[in-house]
């Protein structure tokens, strides 16, 4: 376990102005354990009185060398740890694993596992904003929102464990299609679900969207521009309310999106109350998208049946020599991917989420990078902030919508 | 190969003499270390490519030679494209010129690559570790690297590994 | 057993101190907000209103160490943060407790590798080991529940 030690202003000189070597202005540390920082995050603040002057982002706190465990484990083995990556997007980051294997291994997805795929993973997104909005409304002391929003979420909850057993890590998505096909009780909840919501959105709306004191607070706060916002890599509802309408799920349809009738909400002020908006927006056109894929649900198979890559049911295994086989290797080595090297990427809550999958021929990936939207996200913190006082800056960081599992991976 | 990104690479090919490879519908450019900066100042003003989606590095193996593969990816809002370039660095010092003056997320990204992998950048501001405390040593990615796996804790080695952990006092 | 009958039909009760101690600590626990990982929203999700936390004295969840007993390490604890859990760990007053929630906290979880600590054990002395991942809210009920059971076993001379 490595030591604590003390830092002087001389090794950090590089980053901070002049005017803190002199001692005009003080540093500040917003530690790791903070309550507004949504997560191991730790600032380190140049401040004049209340002004931030400079603000450096120390990340790495929640480190798990998930890229590296990844590569001792088989394709079907690592899965487990792709949940723990973005923990609110949980759905999302088994789909851009699938989606990765069978681009290399050129694997078929069945239509209804397809539907079901994007079901579970527009509920996730709302679920993901709903904590968004839950958490950002407690920084800007609105504390009635996250209790609303996490009674919502308990419904989503609901229905993801009814299909996979668990809340949280489903590791549902596998590649090839879903884990099992959903019970029969999945309908019912979720036209429940699409008939209560709607409402629900319409509180929210009423509680902050036209509130004096919220729109104080938020309009005009943290300001970046679309060329300086692409520069930095930023993705996602923060690069829409720049005013640049670039959504994966339109621009390189996936999953059978293109099916789908929903529109991508933009803003053009780029503050912190255009992202509010936009994700406030995208609420509803996920409910959208949600209620039109369970109409068009098509009866089916809901995974592959290529048994190289894909387990053969329980009860072939006695009848069938080949299905015996099959099982033995992919339960003993797991299955081979070609050579090479690809990336394929998703629309996740927070932006671009991607997966460059280097493969050697053999059943372990030689090289997993996941390219995380938060990490990116976060860079662009020091320019929105500079100026600013200390409380416009945790309104800042939750506007971003940063998950630190996502930036330390 | 889409025929948007033709265009593309045929500019790329008369400022520099490039390689392309293609694999399951990603296009990939060849570049030595020499040449980056100037092919991504060209991908951002002149071919509309302005987004670095990501950066990052692959290790060979210990015995090959070039030792690493460093791959930058660009994406093009406007034009709906994507593209790759993957530049070679050898093993023994391995450096490469920064290119965060151009892409201004490309700061952390270089800085992951010299954490995890050991790969200098010339020029960077602020070339400290980012995922690791300061005083770590190695480069955790690399394959010669261990995994720094500990052994689980059965029925049949409990003692044993019970006596070796380091459990806190008060 | 006439006089205790008497005093009690007063409306009077008799007990050891240490009864009384140990009962008072557990009716108004004080968590410190401690959430890493994906744990962390977990226990926001058991101290919203449909598993209610509040009904164990513990709705608010005090950011300052020095103001709270109770730390819920909740979430995998990397290289780098684990000097700083020590530290907060020592910056609590007594009498403190610690759960260890989650599997990552208990014992490394679904990671062994260079990157996180295997149990927070290593770094602070736990007291209830809460198992899953993440746990269900209302596992993490249970196990505040069974540290109740342990508070009230304790005794003073074990706690200087």
């Amino acid at each position: 376990m490595t030591q604590l030690e003390e830092v002087t202003v001389d090794q950090i000189k590089h980053l901070v102005s002049e005017r803190a070597v002199k001692g005009e202005t003080m540093l500040l540390n917003m530690g790791p354990q903070h309550p507004s920082t949504h997560g191991v995050l730790r600032l380190l603040l140049e401040l004049d009185g209340e002004t931030v002057v400079n603000c450096i982002p120390a990340i790495g706190y929640l480190h798990t060398g998930i890229e590296k465990n990844m590569e001792a484990r088989n394709y079907a083995q690592a899965e487990v740890m792709t949940d723990r990556l973005d923990y609110l997007n949980t759905v999302g980051n088994n789909l851009a694993y699938s989606m990765a294997i069978e681009k290399l291994v050129e694997l078929d997805v069945p239509y209804r596992a397809q539907s079901i795929r994007v079901i579970l993973v527009e509920l996730q997104r709302i679920s993901s904003h709903l904590i968004w909005l839950g958490t950002t409304g407690l920084d800007v002391a609105a504390m009635s929102t996250f209790l609303y929003c996490f009674r919502e979420r308990e419904a989503i909850m609901d229905i993801l464990e009814m299909c996979s057993g668990q809340r949280m890590m489903t590791t549902y998505i596998r590649p090839g299609g879903v884990w099992r096909d959903v019970p029969v009780e999945f309908e019912a909840a979720v036209r429940n679900f699409i008939k209560t919501f709607p409402r629900r959105i319409d509180e929210y709306e009423a509680l902050l969207t036209r509130n004096p004191l919220f729109l104080d607070r938020t309009l005009g706060i943290g300001t970046i521009s679309a060329e300086v916002a692409i520069n930095y890599g930023m993705t996602g509802p923060a690069l829409r309310a720049t005013g640049v309408n670039w959504d994966l799920r339109k621009a390189r349809p996936y999953c059978g999106y293109e099916q789908y009738d929903f529109e991508v909400p933009t803003a053009s002020e780029g503050d912190v109350y255009a992202r509010f908006m936009v994700r406030m927006q995208e609420l509803r056109q996920s409910l959208r998208i949600v209620e039109q894929a369970l109409d068009k649900m098509p009866m089916g198979p809901v995974r592959s049946s290529n048994h190289k890559f894909v387990p053969p049911p329980r009860s072939e295994i006695g009848v069938s020599m080949e299905a015996l086989i099959h099982h033995f290797k992919l339960w003993t080595e797991g299955f081979s991917a070609p050579k090479g090297a690809i990336y394929q990427s998703v629309e996740s809550p927070r932006g671009e989420l991607g997966v460059y999958l280097v493969s050697d021929g053999g059943p372990k990936p030689y090289r997993i990078h996941w390219r995380t939207p938060s990490f990116d996200n976060l860079q662009a913190l020091p320019y929105m902030a500079k100026g600013l006082l200390i409380a416009d800056l945790v309104a800042i960081i939750g506007s971003v919508d940063i998950v630190l599992g996502d930036v330390d991976r | 190969m889409k025929p948007e990104l033709e265009s593309t690479i045929k500019a790329l090919n008369k400022a520099f003499k490039i390689k392309t490879s293609e694999f399951c519908g990603d296009v990939s450019v060849h570049f030595t270390a020499d040449k980056i900066v100037d092919a991504c100042r060209m991908m951002r003003d002149e071919l509309e490519f302005t987004l670095l989606s990501t950066m990052t590095a692959v290790d060979l193996g210990v015995d090959n030679e070039p030792r690493f593969n460093v791959l930058y990816y660009f994406t093009s809002v406007t034009k709906n494209l994507s593209i790759g370039f993957l530049v070679p660095v050898s093993g023994k010092n391995p450096s490469l010129p920064t290119v965060s003056g151009i892409f201004r997320n490309a700061n952390w990204r270089e800085r992951e690559l010299w954490d995890l992998f050991g790969i200098k950048f010339e020029g960077h501001p602020d070339l400290r570790r980012i995922f690791m405390p300061d005083e770590w040593e190695g480069h955790p990615l690399r394959k010669d690297y261990p995994l720094g796996y500990e052994e689980p804790q059965f029925t049949f080695n409990f003692e044993e590994i019970d006596v070796r952990k380091p459990y806190a006092k008060e | 057993m006439g006089v205790e009958q008497k005093l009690a039909n007063m409306g009077i009760v008799t007990t050891t101190l240490e009864e009384v101690v140990n009962w008072s600590r557990t009716r108004a626990l004080w968590p410190m907000l401690f959430g890493l990982a994906c744990c962390a929203i977990e226990m926001m999700a058991a101290e919203g209103a449909h598993y209610d936390m509040s009904r164990f004295g513990m709705e608010l969840m005090r950011p300052s160490p020095r103001q709270s007993d109770l730390m819920i390490v909740a979430g995998r604890v990397s290289q780098k943060m684990a000097p700083v859990v020590r530290r907060l760990y020592d910056q609590m007053p007594e009498p403190k407790w610690v759960i260890a929630m989650g599997d990552c906290a208990s014992c490394g979880g679904v990671f062994n590798n260079y990157a996180i600590v295997p149990g927070v054990d290593e770094v602070v002395p736990v007291d209830v080991y809460v198992a899953g991942c993440p746990p269900r809210p209302e596992a993490l009920v249970h196990g505040i529940l069974t540290l109740y059971d342990k508070i009230k076993q304790e005794k003073f001379k074990d706690r200087a």
